[in-house]
């Protein structure tokens, strides 16, 4: 009866995705609608960081004439940009620090997470809500507070400073213990078997199966660090250790007028290390949002 | 001060927290007496959370009546602070349920140090650099205290009384919200716009997808730089087509009544790519049987879309509205510093920006941690609305 049911079920929505498909046939130019609505989305989207790439070839003669057509000033621009102001010093000082705090934040997250599925202690879930009310608390109302503490440690001007307060995470903690929570148990009670410990475990197993939300927390990250502007603005004095989006301030300082071409310059070239890190790790950080969605 | 202040006031709160879990206790049939000692014990102790700081200083015969009122407010907090956790856990016992839920660990490791040693590098961290700033936040909000000098004064609570009395500092708190509520609005309706579009299984989704969500790796600050250049008012491509097209030019940058919206306009611009991301995973967890069912019974795709897929998405706009709103509360300074300063007469200073302002570049560290904690009760109150509104929240289908 049950099975009969099923298949009247199985032929009715047969028949309905047949008429479906025949309907969405007939419904073409509407899908073409949306291709045709998607991609003014995408320009509209893509035009200031397109029309930053125009100017950042352009003198400011040029900008105020609305030419819209590439200039010819793109050479004087990285000139100024790189050799003059050596942008390039503050990108080498954000890549360093974001792959520094990317890399450390994902193993003391895994570490973390380890702790709290594969483990059984006195207090765990006070432990865990400890870890994760810092979720509340954003660095940027702490900054002051931060700011004195940093200093009596000696830490001002100091990698230290950009680095040390941001290794541990919450929310990886959290993300990580979600994902070891739905591996099957039977896999570290056969590793205990062979006498493998905690961290070969984690080494050769729990991390081979965690690509894709390392991956997601690997962008996360990158970006959050790469864009930090109030923090090293604050604790970092001089060129040698400040990080890109506040070396930027010296293409707009300085000058009688604001040029327009070597400030877009530098703009899109502290683009391209997160949008490179974005695409690069794409299908990992969108899995990984789709698997923090809570069901 | 009267030294009779300390002991009145944990009577009353003593009084209050025993007639509280005292009524709990009644309605979960407890003893009533024990109900009653729990709640006068942790009543009468509640104030002293931030009055021995304070050492009762609101109280004080020569403070002003809204010192007074803030210290009220103070203990309200407390006692808030205080009773409701030991009444979830009182009622927990009663019900003779674990207080820390049993843990069953499948595939569980032995070893009695080292979860303690795997958790010790983030413990750490988080003490040290979230915990302690916090705690020395409040420390700070009671002092005036500059950086680089030792000597502080303590102020008792003029950091916080000050504020209400300063009107400058309120229409800092409307310029807050207005910014904020707007880039939440706009950014929100846009985003599900375009998520609406691009969650079709058309051809070349993926790559529409990478080409809407891209702004989410730019920083806030290089989009406060690159608006700089189209809100330019003489140069800015903004103006030049608003011109063309209206025959009008705005004063984005110096017009007090613009610039909040080249602010907003930036702000949206940014985050969109995460506001479309999350709209996008919402949107195919929508059960396609659902929207079917509705076409055959004749609702039209506005109907459709206001009734099933909205309701369907609340949990993720309730998110994305605390996401966006903590986005423009703290994020936004980057932007904010590139591309107004603050300006043209405060009219883009945010309490994020003032706090810098304050407490950095006029190193009165006292008052920029008073702001701080006013921000941070925004925050929780913020995320606590969010606990409860998306827990209650009934979600249908998978």
């Amino acid at each position: 009866m049950a099975s009969e049911t099923q298949t009247i079920d199985r032929e009715q929505v047969a028949e309905l995705s047949a008429t479906r498909a025949t309907g969405l046939r007939a419904l073409l130019p509407k899908r073409l609608y949306a291709h045709a609505l998607l991609w003014v989305a995408c320009l509209i989207i893509g035009f200031p960081l397109f029309y930053a790439l125009l100017v950042s070839t352009q003198t400011n003669s040029n900008v105020y004439a609305y030419q819209f057509t590439p200039g010819t000033a793109f050479a004087d621009n990285w000139a100024k940009v790189m050799v003059e102001r050596s942008i390039w010093r503050y990108m080498v000082n954000s890549i360093f620090i974001s792959i520094a705090v990317t890399v450390g934040k994902t193993v003391l997250s895994l570490l973390a997470g380890m702790a709290f599925v594969y483990f059984r202690f006195p207090g765990k879930w006070i432990v865990f809500g400890f870890v994760l009310i810092t979720l509340m608390m954003p660095t940027e109302i702490l900054v002051i507070a931060l700011f004195r503490f940093v200093n009596d440690l000696n830490w001002g001007n100091s990698y230290y400073a950009l680095i040390v307060p941001f290794l541990a995470s919450a929310t990886g903690s959290f993300l990580f213990r979600q994902h070891f929570a739905n591996i099957p148990a039977e896999l570290s009670e056969s590793a205990q078997l062979d006498g493998a410990t905690p961290l070969v475990f984690l080494w050769k197993v729990l991390v081979p199966m965690s690509w894709n939300t390392i991956g997601a927390l690997a962008v996360i990250q990158f970006v959050y660090v790469w864009n930090m502007y109030l923090w090293p603005a604050l604790v970092i004095q001089g060129q040698d250790r400040q990080v890109v989006q506040v070396g930027l301030r010296t293409l707009i300082g300085g000058d009688a007028s604001l040029s327009f071409g070597p400030l877009m310059l530098g703009a899109v070239a502290a683009s391209i290390p997160p949008l490179i890190v974005f695409i690069l790790l794409q299908k990992q950080f969108m899995s990984g949002f789709a698997l923090t969605r809570d069901k | 001060m009267d030294s009779s202040v300390p002991l009145l006031i944990s009577v009353v709160t003593g009084a209050i927290g025993a007639a509280l879990i005292a009524y709990a206790f009644s309605r979960a049939h407890g003893n009533v007496l024990i109900g009653g000692a729990i709640g006068a014990i942790a009543g009468a102790a509640a104030p002293l959370i931030f009055m021995l700081p304070l050492n009762y200083c609101t109280f004080e015969a020569e403070r002003e009546s809204i010192d007074v009122a803030f210290g009220l407010l103070l203990i309200g907090i407390a006692l808030i602070a205080v009773i409701v956790p030991v009444r979830w856990i009182s009622m927990r016992l009663l019900g003779h349920q674990s207080v820390i839920a049993r843990q069953i660990v499948p595939g569980a490791f032995k070893g009695k140090w080292t979860p303690w040693l795997l958790l010790a590098p983030t413990l750490a961290i988080l003490v040290l650099f979230l915990y302690y700033p916090s705690l020395d936040t409040f420390r700070l909000s009671t002092l005036l205290a500059r950086l680089g000098a030792r000597r502080t004064a303590f102020v008792c609570v003029d950091n916080f009384t000050r504020l209400a009395q300063d009107s400058g500092y309120l229409n800092i708190i409307g310029i807050t919200f207005f910014i904020s509520i707007a880039i939440v609005v706009i950014g929100l309706a846009l985003s599900l716009a375009i998520a609406n579009l691009a969650y079709l299984p058309i051809k070349g989704a993926s790559i529409y997808r990478t080409l809407l969500i891209w702004p989410y790796a730019i920083s806030p600050a290089v989009a406060g730089i690159i608006f700089l250049l189209l809100f330019n008012p003489t140069g800015g491509l903004i103006n030049y087509v608003l011109n063309g097209l209206f025959g009008i030019k705005i004063g984005w940058l110096n017009d007090p009544a613009a610039a909040p919206w080249a602010v907003i306009m930036a702000s949206v611009w940014k985050s969109l790519g995460y506001n479309i991301l999350f709209y996008i995973a919402g949107l195919q967890n929508v059960p396609k049987d659902l929207l079917e069912a509705a076409a055959i019974d004749g609702a039209n795709a506005w109907q459709r879309f206001r009734r099933i897929v909205i309701p369907l998405l609340s949990p993720i706009t309730f998110f994305l509205i605390i996401t966006n709103m903590t986005y423009a509360f703290f994020e936004t300074f980057g932007t904010i510093d590139y591309l107004t300063g603050g300006g043209p007469v405060n009219a883009t200073t945010t309490m994020m920006y003032n706090i810098y302002e304050v407490g950095i570049v006029n190193n009165d560290l006292g008052k920029g941690a008073a702001q701080s904690i006013l921000l941070f009760a925004m925050v929780i109150g913020l995320t606590v609305l969010q606990f409860r509104t998306t827990g209650e929240r009934v979600t249908y289908g998978a």
